[in-house]
């Protein structure tokens, strides 16, 4: 009879032993299941936050393009712009002179600049005059205007090869006017882009 | 024959001596010379002086032609031809025709040879040279018989007999005119010369010529650029002018019959072109050297000889009546003065010291002279200066812009342009004393630059 007892102690510490095991087996399947949802939780939030990385690189990207675009449509803008003053801008001279004032050269260092950041370009420089003086005499001191120019502009390091020279004498006036201001307009060197 | 008597109530006493002078000169000499009845070489003598800045204008009746056979197409024919030669012969700056109103006969009923004319009715009403015409008209075809006299000497001095189509009337009767030219001044005078301009169509500036009185207008360029600075050859076949046509100004040398040519087109510009007396040469203002210089060209347009030898503008040469010597504006001296340079010997000699900007000169036909244009104040005048003396003489004065003078080939007349009739540049003629402007032309748009032919042009 003692050996039953025996046995129905090892039973019970088996039992025990068991229901412990399965306790504690118990207790990990628990535990794994707080890691699942705790990881479930944290990739939202990588997610989220990576989403929110995007969306601020895409934003950020979007507002450098903007910015680009802004700087290049300024810088096209400022570029037409120096452009425009190129071609606009005319060199003028005092009657009867083919001389370059001092206002002529620095508008003249200016146009060099132009041409130092636009290689690509030729230009032709049409000397013109007023309409006082007689027509050959005027084709002369036009062309000596417009040599004027073209050596200034060499002087400063334009290659003679980019500019051309033309006289139109007194042919083209771009003021009609029989007064000064109308004779200053019109005694000019005037740069055209080829 | 020619007296300043009618003349001399306007003079004041500081111009005594001038007048005793004229007086003296134009009644003594060539009455020296109508002692002699053989017949003397025009060119010896002048009835009339047309270099005399104080030339008074000779009194010359041309009564109405007589019409032989009396038939409507023959009377026609006349009525013309006595219109042209009484325009011509106003043209000139030294003839106006009498008013027929004041004449005592009437040479087409009584006769229009010597012989059949009463010189006192002539001399009385002050006429000093009487032409008559007949005509005979048949078919079409015109005979025109005309006479010349001197009144006071009662002396035919010109008489022709003219036969053509009655389309040719106007070239017969300046043919006469040019005889009695040559009879009267020792020169052909300008009735078989024509003048080349420059005329703007549509806004672009191209060549035309027209007759010595306007007429016969025809556009020779049609390049739709612009053209500029025609010069005649000596014998009419050649017009050499600038033009853009191909870009840069290069000179264009045009035979006008034969539409050939070519382009002087060195490297910058070619401008300022002039033809040279008697041979097809011409000198022309070059700019391939980087400085503006006068050549002497073939009329191929090769270099004979660089002319001008100075840094600064050398532009606008005339050649002297003997081809020897070219006249020229040059900056050399700081300001735009007038330049005569001997072509063999290199010669230079300044001749214009006034003013402050004086260019666009012209030799005038006899040598002595030189035409130019001064600018001062804005005011661009006409004026003439003698070669030798250095005198000068403003020609024209407080009448718009004046330019561009081209002597007439007798040197009795320049061809001109000015904006005096409404701001606008227009072509003008005028006595070469400075008297008499008229308008040449009336076409539209501006005309500018014109040049007078020599004597002898090609007629087309």
């Amino acid at each position: 009879m003692k050996n039953r007892m025996w046995i129905n102690l090892f039973m019970a510490v088996l039992v025990a032993g068991l229901f412990f095991t399965v306790s504690c087996a118990k207790k990990t399947i628990v535990s794994d299941a707080t890691t699942i949802e705790d990881q479930a939780k944290t990739d939202a939030q990588a997610k989220a936050a990576a989403q929110a990385k995007v969306d601020a690189e895409r934003i950020a990207q979007q507002k450098l393009e903007d910015q680009m675009a802004n700087e290049k449509a300024l810088k096209e803008a400022k570029a037409m712009a120096a452009k425009k003053r190129f071609e606009n801008q005319d060199i003028h001279f005092e009657y009867d002179s083919s001389e370059l004032s001092s206002m002529a050269k620095m508008l003249l260092k200016e146009k060099a600049a132009w041409l130092k950041a636009n290689l690509s370009v030729s230009v032709t420089i049409e000397g013109h005059c007023d309409e006082r003086g007689t027509t050959e005499y005027n084709l002369a001191l036009g062309e000596r205007r417009a040599s004027e120019v073209k050596a200034y502009l060499g002087d400063l390091g334009i290659s003679a090869s980019r500019l051309n020279t033309i006289s139109y004498g007194e042919e083209r006036p771009i003021d009609t006017g029989k007064t000064e201001s109308a004779y200053r307009k019109n005694r000019r060197a005037h740069f055209a882009i080829q | 024959m020619v007296s300043f008597m009618g003349n001399k109530r306007y003079c004041s006493r500081d111009m005594l001596n001038k007048i005793i002078l004229s007086i003296i000169y134009c009644f003594f000499l060539p009455g020296c010379l109508f002692l002699y009845s053989v017949p003397v070489a025009a060119k010896d003598y002048n009835y009339i002086n047309i270099s005399n800045p104080f030339l008074r204008k000779t009194p010359v009746a041309v009564p109405e032609f007589k019409a032989f056979n009396g038939h409507a197409a023959e009377v026609r024919a006349g009525k013309k031809a006595w219109d042209i030669l009484k325009d011509a012969l106003n043209f000139t700056g030294y003839l106006k025709t009498m008013n027929p109103a004041a004449f005592l006969s009437h040479p087409a009923e009584t006769g229009i040879q010597l012989g059949q004319i009463n010189f006192r009715d002539w001399t009385g009403i002050g006429a000093e040279l009487l032409i008559t015409g007949g005509v005979i008209e048949a078919h079409g075809k015109v005979k025109l018989k005309l006479r010349l006299f001197d009144t006071f000497n009662a002396k035919l001095l010109v008489g022709k007999v003219y036969t053509g189509p009655r389309s040719q009337i106007r070239k017969m009767i300046h043919l006469f005119c040019s005889e009695i030219s040559y009879q009267l001044t020792g020169k052909w005078g300008v009735f078989n010369s024509k003048i080349a301009f420059i005329s703007t169509v549509k806004g672009k500036k191209e060549v035309f010529t027209c007759d010595f009185d306007g007429q016969n207008i025809k556009q020779i360029t049609f390049h739709k650029s612009i053209s500029l600075s025609p010069s005649w050859s000596f014998d009419g076949k050649w017009l050499a002018y600038v033009s853009y046509a191909r870009g840069t100004p290069q000179i264009f040398i045009k035979n006008l019959k034969e539409k050939r040519g070519t382009i002087v087109n060195y490297k910058g510009m070619n401008i300022s072109p002039d033809w040279m007396p008697g041979q097809l040469k011409l000198a022309a203002a070059l700019s391939f050297s980087g400085d503006q210089e006068i050549y002497l060209l073939t009329i191929t347009g090769e270099i004979i000889k660089r002319i001008t030898k100075s840094w600064g503008i050398d532009v606008s040469p005339s050649f002297s009546p003997d081809g020897r010597k070219i006249v020229f504006s040059s900056k050399r001296a700081g300001t735009p003065q007038i330049y005569i340079k001997d072509i063999e010997s290199e010669r230079v000699q300044r001749l214009t010291f006034k003013g402050p900007n004086n260019t666009s000169p012209a030799f005038s036909p006899d040598g002595k002279k030189v035409a130019f244009v001064g600018i001062e104040k804005n005011n661009i005048n006409i004026f003439v200066i003698n070669i030798d003396s250095g005198m000068q003489v403003q020609l024209t004065m407080n009448e718009g812009d004046n330019e561009d003078p081209s002597w007439s080939p007798d040197g009795s007349m320049l061809v001109f342009t000015s904006t005096r009739e409404g701001g606008i540049s227009r072509i003008f003629v005028m006595n070469a004393s400075g008297s008499d402007p008229r308008r040449l032309l009336k076409l539209k748009g501006k005309q500018t630059q014109p040049a007078w032919s020599m004597s002898k042009t090609m007629e087309n």
